[in-house]
């Protein structure tokens, strides 16, 4: 058992690594870089002016060789120094800390919600016994998985805050702005939930132990909560990961549409601002919440399946992840 | 996954065009959505064929008209042509998702086939740069992109594109791994066929079947991401209509004016929609993705 946490363990920081080795060199190696920008005192006011620009350079250290950037960065971040914003100055990771709580708080209602409706709705379709009603709820989360979020908010808009005026449209205050959004993000994510748990479900009930508890005389109602959702429920957590990936890219754009604070809007803002150490702030946050769930689920995974602990090989059942899941 | 070995075997073009407009003919959801195809890649390619009207001109004093006979899809603060707009935005649109896609396809599936039939350490690198690759959420990579490639249809396009490369490598890699072990390989490598040529000639025909129906599920997936992109403003500058952004220039007359934010919407859901229709029906016919 710690072995296997110390190789997840092993294989996060891998992870992390990794994620800001490409942010590094998506965002620092590319041209147009920022201190040709903050040179230039903005994007939009014409070319820098050389001696600036080398000052500038210089202070920022960004006239090394890129090796020796790379190190100097990636130690700074191992020190909990991401570098300042271009943009406003001050450092990134306050940025980031100002901004998280609103977002963790829309991703956390959305997430309940997700699970909460992407469960029932696959755990109707697995229960019920009449094929109309199960193939019209196996197509539900299809819709869902293919209306764009942001027209999905403004239509929310439209219906719930000009037509019948009962929840603002816009703001962040208190639980009555809190539904729209949430609604809105928890769609895609609960629908590619149901998607997924409908899935394992009904092939789970297909199973001989799901035919020996029938069998026994248990009713079709208990196989599937007591028998089936337990095995069912492993595929849908090895995409955790993933959907926490696409929930906080999801908050950009829904943070977006309703006005709200949170990283959504600092991410659009250092876009705009080309605000390289702040983007890549976003996009570590990001990798973390991916680590961070795939740790929680491994976690999870010898609870709910001591064999593969037991097994020695300590492999999850494939990770055929993007295939299934998909962003938006 | 099993569901990739019992594949039909190919006897004659002509038969396998009879019972693919058969099946079409006995499966009414997917000729509707191979028809919402064929009209959205039409307005891509020739807009002219349902609206002979300029996108960009405005009739001051028909503007803000709800969708009526005159004007299909209504009629913008400008009095522009919806209708017109959204046809014309479609040649965008679709461009840039054939564009991310293609960057996908090629990259992915390149990187794929590199690694299952090289292997060894060729194998282990180029999957953990997969890997990293799916570890940052795809909007967010995108973003990255975003901000050093700076804003235009084809920038975000390709930042999408990005963002798709490791589903096609692992689909690719994962085809390749299976055919790499079966009888014919085995025996054109011992008959002395030069390792290229098995590769081009023996591996890649007979793996790029759920390559191809990733392609088309991804397709959908990426008119969405593209649709998000320009929404958030990063495609083309304003007058010119992207599906995306003819959504966002609606936001301002969401109470008075639905029309011009929900029609190009539904436009995109109808397309998404489409395209996952069509991609289920593939991967039954070349061979599951899963």
């Amino acid at each position: 058992m710690v072995r296997y946490l110390a190789r997840r363990l092993l294989l996060a920081v891998g992870v992390l690594w990794a994620a800001w080795s490409v942010s590094f060199v998506v965002l620092f190696l590319l041209p147009g870089d920022p201190i040709e920008i903050m040179a230039a005192g903005g994007l939009e006011s014409g070319t820098a002016d050389p001696a600036r620009e080398a000052q500038l350079r210089h202070e920022f250290g960004a006239d090394r060789p890129v090796v020796v950037q790379y190190a100097a960065h990636l130690w700074d971040a191992l020190h909990g120094d991401l570098g300042r914003s271009v943009q406003s100055g001050r450092p990134v990771t306050g940025e980031l800390a100002d901004a998280l709580p609103h977002t963790l708080q829309l991703a956390g209602t959305a997430l309940a919600l997700a699970v909460l409706a992407g469960t029932s709705l696959a755990l109707a379709a697995a229960v019920t016994r009449r094929p109309a009603l199960r193939q019209v709820l196996l197509s539900l989360p299809v819709v869902g998985v293919s209306v764009p979020t942001f027209w999905v908010g403004l239509m929310l808009i439209h219906l719930l805050s000009f037509r019948f005026p009962l929840l603002p449209a816009i703001g962040d205050d208190g639980w009555r702005t809190l539904v729209l959004p949430a609604v809105t993000l928890a769609l895609p994510i609960g629908a590619q939930l149901s998607q997924i748990l409908a899935k394992s479900l009904l092939a789970a009930l297909g199973e001989p132990y799901a035919e020996t508890a029938r069998a026994k005389g248990a009713s079709h109602a208990r196989v599937v909560l007591r028998h089936a959702l337990r095995n069912a429920a492993l595929p849908a957590l090895t995409v955790a990961g993933v959907l926490v990936g696409v929930l906080l890219a999801g908050s950009v754009v829904v943070e977006t549409v309703f006005s709200r604070p949170g990283l959504g809007r600092l991410t659009i803002t250092a876009v705009g601002y080309r605000d390289m150490p702040v983007v890549q702030g976003v996009v570590i946050v990001g990798a973390l919440a991916y680590v961070v769930a795939n740790l929680a689920v491994d976690l999870l995974y010898p609870v709910l399946d001591p064999r593969l602990v037991t097994a020695g090989r300590a492999d999850r059942p494939g990770r055929n992840s993007r295939a299934e899941v998909t962003a938006a | 996954m099993t569901a990739v070995l019992d594949r039909p075997a190919a006897s004659g073009a002509r038969r396998r065009l009879a019972t693919g407009v058969g099946g079409l003919l006995r499966r009414p959801g997917l000729l509707l959505a191979a028809a919402v195809l064929a009209v959205v890649g039409t307005a891509a390619v020739a807009p002219g064929t349902f609206t002979s009207g300029d996108p960009l001109a405005g009739v001051p004093r028909e503007r803000l008209q709800p969708p009526g006979v005159a004007h299909w899809f209504g009629t913008d603060q400008l009095g522009r042509d919806l209708f017109t707009r959204v046809v014309h935005g479609a040649g965008r649109s679709l461009t840039a998702t054939v564009i991310a896609v293609g960057v996908g396809l090629v990259v992915g599936s390149t990187i794929g086939l590199l690694a299952g039939f090289l292997g060894r350490w060729v194998d282990e690198l180029l999957m953990r740069l997969v890997d990293v690759l799916l570890a940052v959420p795809a909007l967010l990579l995108s973003l990255a992109l975003v901000t050093a490639l700076r804003f235009g249809t084809v920038k975000i396009a390709v930042a999408v594109g990005v963002g798709t490369i490791a589903a096609f490598a692992r689909v690719m890699r994962a085809e390749v791994l299976r055919v790499r072990t079966s009888t014919y390989v085995e025996a054109a490598r011992a008959s002395g066929v030069r390792r290229h040529d098995v590769l081009l000639r023996h591996v890649l025909p007979n793996a790029y079947g759920p390559v191809l129906a990733l392609a088309t599920l991804e397709f959908g997936v990426a008119v969405l991401q593209i649709s998000a992109l320009s929404f958030l403003g990063y495609g083309a500058p304003p007058p010119d209509p992207e599906w995306g952004s003819l959504v966002a220039e609606g936001r301002n007359y969401l109470a008075t004016a639905w029309w011009l934010s929900a029609l190009p919407g539904l436009t995109v859901t109808a397309t998404v929609l489409a395209a996952g229709r069509v991609a289920r029906a593939l991967d039954g016919e070349w061979g599951g993705v899963r």
